[in-house]
């Protein structure tokens, strides 16, 4: 390579000079609106919940125990209105008492309604479940000692959360000698051992409420459940008050709520739209767990003889009842049993599910 | 330290007061007295009763004169058996003892092994099984195990006999007792094993050349032991109220059976006798507990 040669490459080289005759007219024009859209490389803007939903989404454990807990909730929803049976019936033909038919084994007829419908030739209902020593239904009593247990997890679950959420809160956010009296309160409530208190309190209130609400409304849902639902407002709240305890002072010091003093915004106001939105997820989940330890509370205590009243069920009590002929019909211990920890199962994986897509800690 | 084992000495002892408050004038608020039987005595003789026992003095001298006698030892009579309530329940607690103590042990142990094995192999199948059952055993009652343990193995396979006092089997109802706990315990363990393995003394360890099997035991593990004994508190508790129905279940004569029993038979001295020995139990373990955890760690400060 001569002299001459190697200047012209490395002029070439270093030159950052372009050759223009590579380029037309076309390629100096403004981009237009839609290229510039291309070049726009930015994610659809997301709230907090939709990016939650969507991890949810993701969560194959979650999501199988929202299908399961849905197809529960459904068929104790829908399942009372094409079951001809109800829960306290006992089965009758024609109007008669039917003696025959206790003790039945799933799908079977008793021999009565055999008879009703060979001579009538009318299909009647069958029992899914059998039915029990009284002659009673069983896939019914179960329907609705499903009710019975959910719906104390859900109303526990909500009551644990107002209570807690407003001591939580004031406790919290007000500080100082209020939040120091406040949580000794929580303190030694929290100390005393919950189960042995709920048994002792649902004795005494069952023995003290009967003559009060005898005769009105609250008497058919049974002194138990009442007691129950008292004892739960009074205990169970403290756990939760903490935690949002806990949070709010985390979240108090944060800039924006300084901001938002400053500018003379209400106290009300700043815990409703700027502390409380932020504790959320914890709130959610919280919540969410709370749902099947009310209801493993609950079966515990029905399955000590202090639950529903009769002839009201809950799943507990019905495996309580099916304990004394356990040996000859296992089947209507297993079945409220299964769906006890199925339930509990689903809630438990939903609520991990939740904490895992809603806890910004997490992420 | 010392400050800190005097407030949580003195928060047991009034959680103790609390409860026996509660306990005794819940218990007062039953209508109907102890003397009021089936078979109708003449206001002369209960008035006589009601005041050889006391029960004409106002409720908070009663209640002083109880815990008066419960300093010294004197926990009553059962108002159904006339029985001596201390006698009854240190024969029974001996048998609640022995089972609610073997479930606690094996849950302890079996619950730190399984939880370390599923932090080691991390998302390999062994984790995945162990997840698996701890999951499911979280989420089953222990009536709802008893009754199905009881059912399979002792009725239907008959490979456990029935419950005898004279030849007691614990198999069952331990197992029964101690599942819930082993799963919350391996959960907790696994955890904090994971915690403490990506801890930077333990990196340190293994660039020094430590062998691995030092490194989890000596480094890792005694470290992620510290949460598990916050549980010990709360697993005392959890035994104590879940030998209740598995006592009841398998028909054995401990304390938590003849608890359900007095208060189906509205035993009410023996149920306030009962919820006072178990709630004392529970607020010593979990004094225990705490003081414990602290020893352990001394950078846990309480504030």
């Amino acid at each position: 390579m001569n002299q001459e040669e190697y200047t012209y490459k490395r002029r070439q080289i270093l030159s950052s000079q372009v050759d223009l005759s590579k380029f037309n007219a076309k390629d100096f024009e403004k981009a237009t609106d839609e290229e510039k859209r291309q070049q726009d490389v930015m994610g659809e803007s997301t709230t907090f919940f939709k990016d939650g939903m969507r991890r949810l989404r993701k969560n194959p454990l979650a999501m199988g125990s929202i299908i399961v807990l849905v197809l529960i909730i459904a068929s104790i929803i829908i399942a009372p209105h094409f079951c001809p049976y109800s829960y306290d019936q006992i089965i009758t033909v024609n109007g008669k008492r039917d003696k025959s038919a206790t003790n039945m084994g799933p799908m079977e007829f008793s021999k009565m309604e055999q008879k009703y419908m060979d001579e009538t030739g009318e299909e009647l209902f069958p029992h899914l479940f059998g039915t029990d020593s009284l002659g009673r239904d069983y896939f019914i009593r179960v329907i609705y000692g499903t009710r019975v247990s959910l719906s104390v997890g859900v109303v526990a679950a909500v009551m644990v959360l107002i209570i807690g959420l407003l001591y939580g809160s004031i406790a919290g956010y007000f500080g100082g000698t209020v939040d120091l009296i406040m949580m000794r309160i929580v303190d030694i409530i929290y100390s005393l051992p919950d189960m042995l208190m709920i048994i002792l309190l649902s004795v005494v209130l069952n023995e003290t409420l009967t003559p009060l609400i005898s005769g009105t409304m609250l008497a058919k849902l049974g002194t138990n459940m009442i007691s129950m639902f008292i004892v739960f407002a009074l205990l169970y709240w403290v756990g939760m008050a903490r935690l949002i305890r806990g949070q709010i002072l985390t979240i108090k010091n944060n800039e924006y709520v300084l901001a938002a003093r400053c500018i003379g915004t209400k106290n009300g106001r700043i815990l409703r739209k700027h502390i409380l939105p932020n504790c959320l997820s914890v709130i959610i989940i919280t919540t969410a767990l709370q749902v099947p330890s009310a209801i493993f509370t609950e079966s515990y205590l029905s399955f000590l003889g202090l639950g529903v009243s009769r002839p009201l069920t809950s799943l507990g009590s019905l495996a309580n009842d099916a304990r004394g002929a356990m040996q000859s019909y296992p089947l209507r211990l297993v079945i409220p049993a299964v769906i006890i920890c199925l339930i509990v199962l689903a809630l438990n994986l939903l609520g991990d599910g939740l904490r895992d897509a809603f806890d910004s800690k997490l992420k | 330290m010392g400050k800190y084992l005097v407030k949580r000495v003195l928060l047991a002892i009034l959680s103790v007061i609390i409860i026996s408050a509660i306990t005794f004038f819940t218990m007062n608020l039953i209508p109907g007295g102890p003397f009021n039987k089936e078979k109708a005595a003449s206001p002369e003789t209960i008035r006589l009763l009601e005041e050889k026992y006391n029960l004409d003095k106002p409720v908070g001298q009663q209640y002083l004169m109880y815990m008066n006698n419960l300093l010294h030892g004197d926990w009553g009579v059962s108002l159904k058996t006339t029985r001596d309530i201390w006698t009854d329940i240190s024969s029974k607690f001996s048998v609640s003892a022995k089972l609610g103590g073997t479930a606690a042990i094996l849950a302890i142990i079996v619950g730190v092994v399984l939880g370390s094995a599923a932090a080691l192999t991390r998302n390999r199948l062994p984790d995945r099984l162990i997840v698996f059952f701890t999951t499911l055993g979280t989420a089953m009652p222990s009536f709802v195990l008893a009754t199905l343990l009881l059912l399979v193995f002792c009725l239907k396979l008959g490979w456990v006999p029935v419950w005898n006092a004279e030849s007691p089997n614990y198999v069952l109802p331990v197992i029964a007792l101690s599942v819930y706990p082993m799963a919350y315990i391996t959960r907790l363990t696994k955890t904090s094993m994971l915690d403490s393995l990506n801890q930077d003394y333990v990196r340190t360890a293994r660039a020094k050349g430590v062998p691995r099997g030092k490194v989890i035991f000596m480094h890792a593990l005694r470290n992620a032991l510290i949460p598990v004994i916050t549980y010990v508190g709360p697993m005392v508790a959890y035994i104590l109220t879940g030998s209740m129905v598995v006592e009841n279940i398998f028909t054995i004569g401990g304390l938590g059976s003849s608890f359900v029993t007095s208060i189906t038979n509205r035993d009410y001295t023996m149920i306030m006798a009962t919820t006072m020995f178990l709630a004392i139990l529970m607020v010593i373990a979990n004094l225990i507990t705490d003081i414990a955890y602290k020893l352990v760690d001394p950078r846990i400060t309480f504030k």
